[in-house]
């Protein structure tokens, strides 16, 4: 094929096509939240995910999740390659339905959680987090 | 795996009965994702730790499940109510079948 003007520009743009494919893994997300939540309606409320606005590492974004009376909170990142990050279960002497930990993302995306209240029904909360170098190697 | 795997925990030595203790956790682990690949491109297979739990005198206070976009040497933090006096006992659970083990005691002060 001849490098045209035309071609290239064809060219830039199927590469963008293919570039922004991994980042969209939404489908998976929406799997994993059914799995989770047995189909049940999401709301939002008690649950407060805090995550900072912009990691310059993606190989460890500190992160917190907190709900009032929550028995378990899963946490997602929608743009990994596998969204699954992590499940909290609380026992009986957790004090706090709160817990922190570092995690990976991959680029920048939504880090999402979703929290199971003692009373059966399902919140969600969910922050951007714009990522410089991505945590999945490569 | 099982290399320089060193569990170490952050434990109050007392505390009033009833009260809120902060835990803290971290275990060097590499927590190898399965998705980089080595020089030649093959990819390294998985190998992290899956799951955590904390446990007070036979009493649940924590149970987490870790995938894979935890980060390396996983860091855990939470709260705990102490009762009585006695021993956390935490408990990592590795990819390969190994299990790390530690425990604190605290005493009512």
């Amino acid at each position: 094929m001849e490098l045209t003007r035309r071609n290239a520009i064809l060219m830039g743009a199927g590469a963008l096509v293919v570039a922004g494919l991994p980042m969209r893994a939404s489908a998976s997300v929406d799997d994993v939240i059914a799995q989770f939540t047995g189909g049940a309606e999401v709301g939002t409320g008690d649950i407060t995910i805090t995550a900072p606005e912009i990691a310059e590492n993606g190989n460890t974004v500190p992160i917190e999740v907190s709900s009032g009376t929550a028995v378990e909170i899963l946490v997602l990142a929608t743009g990994n390659p596998t969204p699954n990050v992590a499940t909290f279960k609380f026992g009986k002497l957790a004090a706090s339905r709160a817990a922190s930990t570092r995690i990976r993302l991959a680029g920048t995306q939504d880090v999402v959680a979703i929290a199971k209240l003692d009373d059966g029904t399902f919140v969600k909360a969910s922050s951007t987090v714009k990522v410089t170098i991505g945590g999945c190697g490569g | 795996m099982a290399s320089g795997v060193k569990p170490r925990v952050k434990v109050p030595k007392t505390a009033a009965a009833g009260d809120t203790i902060t835990i803290k956790t971290l275990i060097s682990h590499k927590m190898e994702s399965g998705q980089r690949k080595d020089d030649d491109g093959n990819i390294i297979p998985r190998s992290i730790i899956n799951r955590f739990t904390c446990d007070f005198n036979g009493e649940n206070v924590v149970d987490i499940v870790l995938e894979a976009a935890i980060s390396t040497n996983p860091y855990l933090e939470f709260e705990a109510i102490v009762p009585e006096a006695g021993e956390f006992k935490f408990t990592w659970y590795d990819d390969d079948g190994s299990i790390y083990e530690t425990a604190k005691s605290i005493a009512i002060g």
